[in-house]
């Protein structure tokens, strides 16, 4: 059954694949995954097929994670492969960066009908004049327009939202 | 049920390049109408190449939907297609129907002409652009083996930011 196993500790060379190898070894299958470094750690979201539970899970991962001083988290979950939801709508926004950004965003964009696949943010520039960044995949379940309209709250904020045209062929 | 399946990857047919059509004819007709049919069986399909069912002829069908007033030229059955002008490069997202379940970014030729033959032999040449460009040249990479997946680039860095 699926797990969702998270991983956080500061970057080292072979976390990745330590883990791995650990999970190959006790017969573990791996779904899809999210491994990306944030503020000089490195996090994992990685989906596992354990045939066992969550606990038996950790006694396996503990020793690893010890070495590496890694935070962990396992969690039992329903998911499963295959189960991707297509990207109609990308939105960009940026600007000087202030406190609140992503909550009226988000806010906005998911009264707008958002469904949000893909948000990354970034504190660009320098700590003088931090620019923030974030950029979103998402599915605009009531058309784009609406989200156009919903981003004008945004008012100093640079934003743009264009359709994400997927050729299948 | 359509009388051609898609074949997926990891079928080695995939790779295999395609051989130059001769011989137009009923045979080639009647099989274009069932490459057709099968490129409309599964959802969203615009394109397809007759390797995708695993017969390695140069023949694809195209059928780009017209967006945002770019002209397209609607249904294309393209047979021998080659590429002979190049201009421009963009990102965009591609699927196949021989790889199920994956989106990933392909960097293509924006603007490009293309010479063919049509099913009665006679040579055409047509100038695409954009959305129907990227099709004619993912279904023209399928007629040399490759797939959109051995053409992959980041989804997050743009050519733009690459300058
Ligand atoms: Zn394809």
């Amino acid at each position: 059954m699926w797990h969702m196993l998270t991983l956080v500790g500061k970057d080292q060379a072979c976390i990745v694949a330590e883990v791995t190898r650990v999970l190959y070894e006790q017969g573990a299958d791996l779904g899809e995954a999210s491994m990306i470094r944030l503020g000089g750690n490195f996090t994992i979201m990685l989906m596992v097929n354990f045939n066992g539970d969550a606990e038996r899970l950790k006694v396996i991962l503990t020793p690893t994670t010890k070495q590496y001083q890694l935070t962990m988290h396992i969690d039992k979950f329903d998911g499963k492969l295959h189960d991707h939801m297509q990207a109609d709508v990308q939105i960009c926004i940026y600007g000087a960066d202030r406190s609140g950004i992503v909550a009226s965003a988000t806010d906005a964009l998911s009264a707008a009908g958002l469904y949000v696949l893909e948000l990354r943010t970034d504190v660009a520039g320098s700590s003088d004049q931090p620019v923030f960044i974030m950029e979103i995949e998402g599915y605009a379940s009531k058309g784009i327009e609406a989200l156009k309209r919903a981003v004008e709250v945004l008012a100093d904020l640079e934003v743009s939202v264009q359709p994400l045209e997927t050729l299948i062929g | 049920m359509p009388a051609l399946s898609i074949l997926t990857y990891p079928d080695p047919l995939l790779k295999q390049p395609s051989e130059e059509v001769f011989e137009f004819g009923a045979a080639l007709r009647i099989f274009t109408e069932e490459l057709e049919e099968a490129m409309r069986a599964g959802p969203g399909g615009v394109g397809i190449a007759a390797p995708q069912v695993g017969k390695h002829l140069r023949v694809i069908i195209i059928d780009a939907p017209e967006k945002n007033n770019t002209p397209t030229h609607g249904k294309q059955i393209l047979i021998n297609p080659i590429i002979t002008k190049w201009k421009g490069m963009i990102k965009g997202r591609e699927g196949c129907l021989s790889v199920p379940d994956y989106i990933g970014s392909v960097i293509r030729a924006q603007v490009i002409d293309i010479r063919a033959q049509d099913l009665e032999a006679k040579s055409i040449e047509l100038k695409m652009q954009g959305y129907e460009a990227r099709i004619v040249q993912h279904e023209i990479d399928h007629l040399d083996g490759m797939l959109f997946l051995d053409r992959l680039v980041s989804r997050h860095h743009d050519l733009k930011k690459r300058k």
